[in-house]
């Protein structure tokens, strides 16, 4: 998992919301596949010109939801529409204007990067298609690569590909199903950059990460684990609502393997402390979250007075906060 | 970089984009955009390109091998009613000859039947009663040959080659004149082939099974490499109808279908001297729909199947009663009723006979028009199925 600070997030702007339309409205969905419930009464609502970050650890159910979102997956049970057609029965329109870049790079390989794109432009009834699609290579800095096949692009070059392709048709809602994956970090805020530019147009962006630096780039985010959506609002609200506290322990006096060393042992014995429900290393320093405050300080209070350490209580990370989501809802699993 | 997206029409605007892609226009454009992707993939791959090309003419060349091979040492039995210094010749000219070899005289009918049947010998001549007689009289008697015509191409060949062999005997021994006046008639006995099935049969019937093989292949693919290489989720997404994804996949194949017809029929005429009594056109037609029938078979099986394997399988079993049960391998008219009334249901079947109506008979459009009829029928129920069985999502 990336932490935050490698590559810091540009304040994102204000969601362009004053329309006030919907894009996605779903209540209720679930899907199983042979009996295993893999998404389970997710209800979400993603407001016209918003980015919206899908999070959660792999095997969730992100893209069992996205594929239901532009009718490649029927619901079990649910209802809802997206951008004003329905889900269940407008399938068909619903793909006219929306754009699905999928997890794993589904154009082909074995055409050129143009003609992948005069592919998607003649299927969309884009006029002038051989034009559009010179045009997009052109945006895409894929000018010169124009003849070269997209199965010999880097992935870096597949992913802007495939992100061309989607944006070509025009269409009013992007889904986008974990772009980022395996690209590096300057490719990654390329691709931020243009999103925002995107939504600043007023498409609407889902885009599915398990990036936390990424999620701090959406104007709104939702939680998902084992199915279940478990949170959802602006990153401040997520973490407002977590109600998580958090305590970030810093050694004095000492450096490397020794400062190393009483990290570790301190993390030992706080981990079986009640009270103290997540205890994670950063470098050499601790984060100690619990979600009852009172329990958690008198859980440390007994090592508070050791001059080995400085105590300071901060907002949880997002990350601290998707984790101890994600144990909770095991815990309740079981 | 931050100009694009400012067309018109884009983002907001639903109006604009309503319009396009709607109607027959959309439908020939996405069905264009189809074609375009399908026809480039077949240019790309090579090896599949070349082997439906090389398959044709591969065959075409081992053909012509078989029929040039000037059969030699046919296992021969000859059974004469008569002990006289024509037959003694006859049979002299037998043993001489390269073309058939000997095995032994046989004194009963049942005894050659029993040679043939067991396949030790694959000829047998019978020389009648007062044959020398006969021919003295100029009465022009009757030799009878058996053939085993299970290989119809030598069996042909020998046939042909008998009637010289026997009259060089008889010119040279003086019996008649010159060679090459008939002093006698050969009574041909096929057994197993009655239909004589020559070169001139079997070159529309390898066009046939040619066809139906690649087309098939062709297909039968089609469906399952979107779904096994990851690209049917993409082109699901987009806003696509099945008979437009089906009649995308299947038109650009007719094309390689023609370009393979057009090879065996060359060479079918110019090696073989295959006629082509009918129209040019009828055949071009008859030949286009037998290609679309194949395609939209294989297509069938390419939406029915779960992986390209399972597809090459079902095209197989297609196949192989195809080449069994339409006519080519073995005549029609002589199948037992069960197996005709299968065999009307296989493409192959129809296709033949029009194909050798019109190559071989000059048949005109009268005369094919119910085998046609039933090649659209069972261009339709391809189609249908394939449309109703092709998985829209991904469930
Ligand atoms: N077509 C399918 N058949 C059976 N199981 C599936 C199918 N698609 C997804 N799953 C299962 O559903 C779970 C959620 O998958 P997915 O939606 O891909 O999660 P994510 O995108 O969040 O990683 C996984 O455990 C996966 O194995
Ligand atoms: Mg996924």
């Amino acid at each position: 998992m990336s932490v935050a600070t490698t590559d810091p997030a540009p304040p994102a702007p204000a969601a362009p919301s004053a329309l006030g339309e919907v894009a996605i409205d779903v209540e209720g969905l679930s899907k199983s596949f042979g009996g295993r419930v893999v998404v389970n009464d997710l209800s979400m609502r993603v407001m016209r010109g918003q980015i919206y970050g899908f999070l959660g650890p792999n095997g969730s159910g992100k893209t069992t939801t996205i594929r239901m979102l532009c009718g490649l997956l029927t619901p079990d049970s649910g209802t809802g529409t997206c951008l004003g057609y329905d889900i269940l029965t407008q399938a068909r329109e619903i793909r006219r204007y929306v754009g699905y870049m999928t997890q794993r790079f589904s154009l082909y390989q074995d055409l050129s990067v143009r003609e992948n794109l005069e592919f998607v432009a003649r299927l969309y009834g884009v006029p002038h298609p051989e034009q559009a699609a010179q045009a997009e290579l052109e945006r895409l800095g894929l000018k010169g690569r124009g003849h070269q096949l997209a199965g010999e692009l880097s992935g870096g070059w597949k992913q802007r590909l495939a992100l061309g392709a989607c944006i070509l048709p025009g269409p009013e809602l992007l889904l986008l199903d974990e772009p980022t994956a395996g690209v590096d970090p300057k490719a990654r805020r390329e691709f931020w950059a243009q999103i925002h530019e995107l939504a600043a147009g007023g498409l609407t962006v889902l885009v599915s990460t398990h990036y936390m630096d990424e999620a701090e780039r959406c104007h709104e985010i939702a939680y998902i684990a084992y199915g279940h959506l478990l949170a959802q609002g602006t990153v401040q609200q997520v973490i407002a609502q977590s109600g998580l506290s958090t305590w970030t322990v810093d050694t004095v006096g000492l450096t490397g393997r020794e400062a190393g060393l009483a990290v570790a042992g301190l993390s030992r014995v706080l981990t079986e402390n009640v009270g103290v429900d997540m205890v994670a290393p950063f470098g050499t320093s601790l984060h100690i979250s619990g979600r009852d405050a009172e329990a958690l300080e008198a859980a440390i209070a007994p090592y508070r007075t050791d001059p080995r350490y400085v105590w300071r209580k901060e907002a949880p990370t997002l990350e601290d906060v998707f984790i101890d989501l994600m144990s909770r809802s095991r815990d309740e699993m079981r | 970089m931050s100009e694009r997206h400012l067309d018109p029409g884009r983002g907001g605007g639903r109006d604009s984009g309503a319009g396009r892609g709607a109607g027959v226009a959309g439908f020939f454009a996405r069905v264009r955009a189809m074609m375009v992707k399908e026809f480039i993939q077949l240019m790309r791959d090579r090896v599949t390109f070349a082997t439906m090309i090389m398959i044709p003419l591969l065959q075409l060349i081992l053909f012509g091998f078989a029929i040039n091979t000037t059969p030699r040492n046919l296992p021969t039995a000859v059974f004469s009613h008569e002990n006289t210094d024509l037959s003694r010749a006859v049979l002299a000219a037998l043993k001489n000859t390269a073309f058939f070899s000997y095995v032994r005289e046989v004194h009963s009918a049942d005894e050659a039947e029993h040679l043939i049947r067991s396949g030790e010998v694959l000829f047998f001549v019978e020389i009648p009663a007062g044959f020398e007689r006969d021919v003295r009289r100029g009465d022009k008697p009757q030799i009878l040959v058996a053939a085993d015509a299970t290989d119809p191409i030598g069996s042909a060949n020998a046939l042909a080659a008998l009637a010289g062999v026997i009259n060089t005997a008889l010119a040279h021994d003086r019996f008649v004149d010159a060679p090459g006046e008939n002093a006698f008639q050969i009574v041909q006995h096929r057994r197993y082939n009655p239909a004589g099935t020559s070169q001139l049969n079997i070159v529309p019937g390898l066009l046939g099974t040619i066809l139906t093989m690649t087309m098939l292949i062709f297909t039968a693919l089609s469906v399952t490499r979107e779904i096994e290489r990851g690209t049917m989720e993409s082109l699901l997404a987009m806003p696509i109808h099945p008979v437009e994804i089906m009649l995308g996949k299947i038109l650009p194949y007719v094309s390689v279908g023609i370009l393979q017809a057009f090879l065996i029929v060359a060479a079918g005429m110019l090696l073989f001297g295959v006629p082509l009594e009918g129209s040019v056109l009828l055949l071009v037609a008859a030949t286009l729909l037998f290609i679309v029938v194949n395609l939209s078979i294989g297509y069938t099986f390419s939406t029915l199947a779960q992986n390209q394997l399972q597809a090459v399988q079902m095209s197989f079993m297609f196949f192989l009663p195809s080449i069994l049960l339409s006519g080519f391998m073995f005549p029609f008219s002589g199948m037992p009723l069960w197996a005709r009334v299968l065999g009307e249901g296989l493409p192959l079947t129809h296709y033949l006979r029009m194909v050798r109506g019109v190559m071989l008979k000059g048949a005109t459009f009268p005369d094919l028009q119910v085998d046609a009829a039933a090649l659209v029928a069972l261009m339709l129920v391809a189609m249908t199925v394939a449309v109703a069985r092709f998985r829209q999502t991904l469930d």
